[in-house]
């Protein structure tokens, strides 16, 4: 594999200036897109036949050590039918909002992908349907540990760490979706459907 | 001990006498011999925990034979891997569910110091969160290491007495939100080793 990916010089076709720059990277092609078009451009990508980049193999961010550089949202694309991979990166000024639209009406698995990313980066996914810290606890308040800013043990004391993370509540991560029972509430005894009501493990929608 | 008749409890306020170094041998020798493990095991310590347990080296020999899966029925606790702090308040309610006596064994470099992982999301040492009866150390230990370490709480158990009050006793997290004072768990936490390199930042 040499040279481009042909999907890029579609995508500077359909797309024009919201194609950034492109090259080769170790047999794989990466494209950027702009923040704005970014979705456009992914739901472009998986809808066009010619295309068909029917499946997400992951949403990543990368934060360079440079501190000018902006922060990239990775997408890796791949196309089952056809056998070929895209990677399209969208930049993201540190100066601005962190933010992007979210994949998940178009690829479902981006659904934890997108909440790593957030919970690892603090970038926000707009759309996104269920936007928590998925490795973190949720009341976790240190910050975004793979930020370059981020210290390597944290910004507490260790006893601090330790006290908050002993008041976390072990139960309360998951919500009524997670745990696949949400379909079976109405068959769930009385005092269990009030406390779920009453959100104790999380809500009902 | 856990004896709760008063006329009972009077004996450990007076020092050990025939009658209580006899109790204490018949007991201590039963706990000793009928350890009831809970395996707590989140790392590839809890592999070399498996190969304890399974027949080559056969952790019901030393009166392990039930493992206990529900810590309402065990009497010792095994942690076998890191700890990361979101497990921390999981490890402290099971701790706080056995019923005494209990022991804990710390098994392996993290669960012991935190090991190579002494970054933002690890309990440097579960000591800073229950107490713990004996480290074993290793990355991971082998099976010989766990049993040693078993021997050797067997070991504590005989030499325990019901004249001592403070052994029955349970090291609840206080109002600090903390077991231990705030001032203890930093010192325990502390880097060592290669990573003095390094800087809290805050």
């Amino acid at each position: 594999m040499t040279g481009l990916s042909a999907s890029i010089a579609a995508l500077r076709a359909e797309f024009g200036d919201a194609i950034g720059r492109s090259l080769a990277s170790c047999g794989g092609s990466i494209v950027y897109a702009s923040r704005e078009r970014s979705h456009d451009v992914l739901a472009w990508l998986k809808n066009t036949p010619a295309e068909g980049y029917n499946y997400l193999a992951d949403v990543t961010a990368v934060e360079y050590r440079d501190p000018e550089r902006p922060l990239e949202v990775v997408y890796q694309l791949r196309s089952l039918s056809r056998r070929a991979d895209l990677r399209v990166k969208v930049a993201l000024d540190k100066a601005g909002p962190l933010e992007v639209r979210s994949v998940v009406d178009l690829w479902r698995g981006a659904d934890w992908l997108e909440r790593e990313v957030f919970d690892m980066f603090g970038i926000v996914f707009t759309g996104h349907p269920d936007l928590r810290r998925i490795l973190m606890w949720e009341t976790y308040a240190e910050g975004y540990p793979l930020r370059k800013d981020f210290p390597l043990r944290g910004h507490f004391s260790r006893a601090e760490q330790t006290r908050q993370a002993l008041a976390a509540n072990p139960e309360a991560h998951y919500s009524m979706e997670e745990l696949s029972i949400a379909d079976a509430f109405n068959e769930l005894p009385t005092d269990m459907r009030e406390r779920l009501a009453r959100g104790e493990r999380g809500f009902l929608k | 001990m856990g004896l709760t008749n008063p006329e009972l409890t009077t004996v450990s306020t007076v020092s050990p006498n025939w009658v209580t170094t006899r109790l204490d041998f018949l007991t201590n020798w039963a706990r000793a011999n009928s350890l009831w493990p809970m395996p707590f095991g989140t790392a590839c310590c809890a592999i070399e925990y498996m190969a304890t347990a399974a027949s080559r080296f056969d952790l019901a020999r030393f009166g392990m034979e039930r493992q206990s899966f529900s810590p309402r029925q065990a009497d010792v606790l095994i942690c076998a891997g890191r700890l990361p702090f979101k497990l921390a308040p999981v490890i402290r309610r099971i701790w706080d569910q056995m019923p005494q006596p209990k022991w804990s064994i710390s098994m392996g470099a993290c669960a012991s110091s935190g090991g190579i992982f002494d970054n933002y999301s690890m309990v440097q040492g579960i000591d800073t969160i229950i107490p713990v009866d004996v480290y074993v150390p290793g990355c991971p230990p082998r099976p010989e290491g766990l049993l040693y370490g078993i021997m050797l709480l067997q070991k504590k158990i005989k030499g325990e007495s019901i004249t001592d009050d403070g052994l029955r006793e349970e090291k609840l997290v206080g109002p600090s939100g903390l077991f231990l004072p705030p001032e203890r768990v930093d010192e325990l936490s502390e880097p060592f080793g290669n990573s003095v390199q390094q800087t809290r930042s805050a």
